[in-house]
């Protein structure tokens, strides 16, 4: 088979990193400009006086402002140094993708700052200074913290039924012809219908509001990923279930080692779809009916007229959503390691 | 070839009887024949090839032959037991390699054993098996990682790991490059030669079927009828350049119907 062997390519060996090195020593230039954008951010938010609107002046504005003082030095030593350190060289490489964010932010930050505390442009109750949502997470932590497990419980509850539920059915009719005949004409016409519209008639029929809302973050999960799961599992090569076959497989085997990991990419896209859709249904189900989570929180904070909670909340919620989906993909990434090009998040 | 490897658990190759098959696409008015009686007989170890002109019906035959269609009419025999569904004492090799992209190349060769329960017991077979085919260096590469050559020698791989006593070969070597194309052929001897199977090949490459086989079925357009038969009374190792190839091509290609070009 030697003989063979030679005209084969090996495309195992085309896939070498080529990567060019930096200079170890040199200073990294927009590392320096950041150090700058930080600093003037950090000067601005310090020693420019704040418009006093109110009773009260914005508490930690002095704090913020060392803060990121700070800050802006260390990025400086990191910028100048960083390549004579083993240690900070690795971090900095890291930092250099993130370099035009990095001037970036603090030039928003500085803005907002101005607008707000410094001038009063924004008015308040309306509009709040980056300080005032250091404030809050430091006045009412427990009660974010709280209402973020709480979310987090509802959510993950809800996903893991809906995501078998949705798995299961999508798996049977895609593979059984009779279960599709009587459960595909239902999919088509319950599963477009928004969850949130059940939500009056579902708080009237199960015992508790938080049953009722596990139950539609469920269905709202549960219809993405049984249709994707479905046409993963009919979309399959049929040759790969010829193989199998002349090789003596079970039905069993079948499903469970050639329809299911085919279609396990599908399901993938299905349980994307499906946590988007469940985001939503979550917070509305905490705004109407659970006394609970990041959406009570925001109701809560509404209702005595206190936006600057609100921003703080909504800014968990979206490093909540945003870290559930990266956990998702991270997740995916290893099933499906053996695909090729994949979508990124 | 690396040395000689002794086949301990090679069985006897299968012989197959082909009894007046017909069989149709479709249904009703609208049935569209593809076999029409087609007899046949495989001793068994035997090497046949099926030639004839693309889309006569020849992969049908093949896919009745595996037991994964059963003919409208007539019977299919192994060793005098009907043929009624797949079995693995029959693997076939298909012209896609059809590997599973999110298996490694040794669980896509382990993939028959592990089908009927054997895996636990029996894994040093896929080992065996690789290195038969030259791969054993890659058994923990995908399938996306290697050539359409490297792919397909998994392909057979993972039917040899089943000691089966009928390969069937549908066109198992169409889509690659020239070059590797005639390595392979080689290598097909030289499996079918150590491993003592019955081999039914498809094909619509002449020289390939001329190359490897013993004898050559000539097929006729749809439906597919058998118009000739070539013994091919050559010994193994092969020649390409063998005077009586050169002839018994030219009689392949008049009962074709394609010697004007000669």
């Amino acid at each position: 088979m030697t003989t063979s062997q030679q005209t084969i390519d090996t495309p195992l060996l085309r896939d070498a990193p080529s990567e060019v090195r930096r200079v170890p020593g040199s200073a990294w230039p927009i590392g320096i400009v950041a150090a700058m954008a930080w600093a003037a951010f950090g000067a601005i938010t310090w020693r420019w006086p704040n418009k006093v609107a109110g009773f009260t002046d914005w508490a930690y504005t002095e704090e913020l402002g060392i803060a990121v003082l700070v800050v802006a030095g260390a990025l400086l030593a990191v910028a100048l140094f960083g390549g004579y350190v083993p240690a900070l060289q690795r971090f900095r490489e890291s930092l250099r993708k993130a370099g035009p964010w990095l001037i970036a932010l603090p030039v928003i930050l500085a803005a907002w700052e101005i607008l707000t505390a410094k001038t009063a442009s924004l008015p308040t109750p309306f509009f709040a200074p980056p300080q005032a949502l250091i404030e809050v997470y430091v006045d009412d932590w427990r009660r974010l913290g709280d209402s973020v497990l709480n979310t987090v419980k509802l959510l993950g509850l809800g996903v893991a039924y809906g995501g078998v539920v949705g798995f299961l059915i999508g798996v049977s009719i895609g593979w059984s012809r009779r279960i599709g005949y009587w459960v595909h004409p239902v999919l088509r016409v319950l599963g477009p219908l928004p969850s949130t519209a059940l939500l009056p008639l579902t708080f009237y029929f199960f015992p508790s509001s938080y049953s009722a809302a596990v139950f539609l973050i469920a269905l709202a999960t549960a219809f993405p990923v049984a249709v994707l799961t479905w046409s993963g599992v009919a979309g399959v090569n049929k040759s790969y279930y010829d193989v199998a076959r002349t090789m003596g497989a079970s039905e069993w085997f079948l499903v469970l080692r050639v329809a299911i990991p085919a279609a396990l990419p599908q399901v993938f896209v299905g349980l994307f779809m499906g946590l988007g859709a469940s985001f939503s249904v979550l917070v509305t189900a905490e705004m109407m009916g659970v006394k609970s989570g990041l959406g009570w929180y925001l109701t809560w904070a509404q209702g005595w007229a206190s936006y600057v909670n609100m921003y703080a909340a909504l800014i968990v919620m979206a490093l909540l959503f945003s870290g559930v989906i990266t956990l998702l993909f991270t997740v995916r990434d290893r099933a499906l390691s053996w695909q090729k090009g994949t979508v990124k998040w | 070839m690396v040395a000689v490897v002794q086949d301990t658990h090679a069985s006897a190759g299968a012989r197959i009887d082909i009894q007046s098959v017909s069989h149709a696409f479709g249904d009703g008015d609208a049935q569209l024949p593809v076999l029409d009686s087609v007899n046949l007989q495989v001793t068994p170890g035997e090497f046949v090839a099926l030639l004839g002109p693309s889309g006569c019906g020849k992969s049908t035959l093949l896919r009745l032959v595996a037991g994964l269609e059963t003919p409208l009419s007539g019977q299919i025999r192994q060793d005098d037991v009907p043929i009624d569904r797949p079995d693995p004492s029959r693997i076939v090799v298909f012209q896609d390699p059809t590997l599973y992209p999110w298996r490694r190349v040794r669980d896509n060769v382990a993939l028959g054993l592990q089908a009927r329960g054997l895996l636990r017991r029996e894994g040093h077979r896929v080992d065996a098996a690789l290195r038969r085919v030259g791969l054993e260096g890659f058994a923990q590469a995908f399938p996306h990682q290697l050539s359409g050559g490297m792919a397909q020698r998994v392909a057979l791989a993972r039917a040899l790991v089943n000691d089966p006593r009928l390969l069937v070969l549908d066109e198992p070597l169409g889509k690659l490059d020239s070059l590797t194309r005639l390595a392979m052929q080689s290598d097909l001897v030289d499996l079918w030669q150590r491993a003592g199977f019955s081999a039914l090949l498809v094909t619509h490459d002449v020289e390939e079927a001329l190359f490897l086989a013993q004898r050559v079925i000539v097929f006729s357009q749809r439906p597919a009828r058998i118009t000739a038969e070539i013994k091919v009374d050559l010994p193994y190792p092969r020649h390409r350049g063998d005077p009586r190839l050169t002839e018994l091509r030219h009689e392949a290609l008049r009962h074709l119907g394609l010697d004007a070009s000669w």
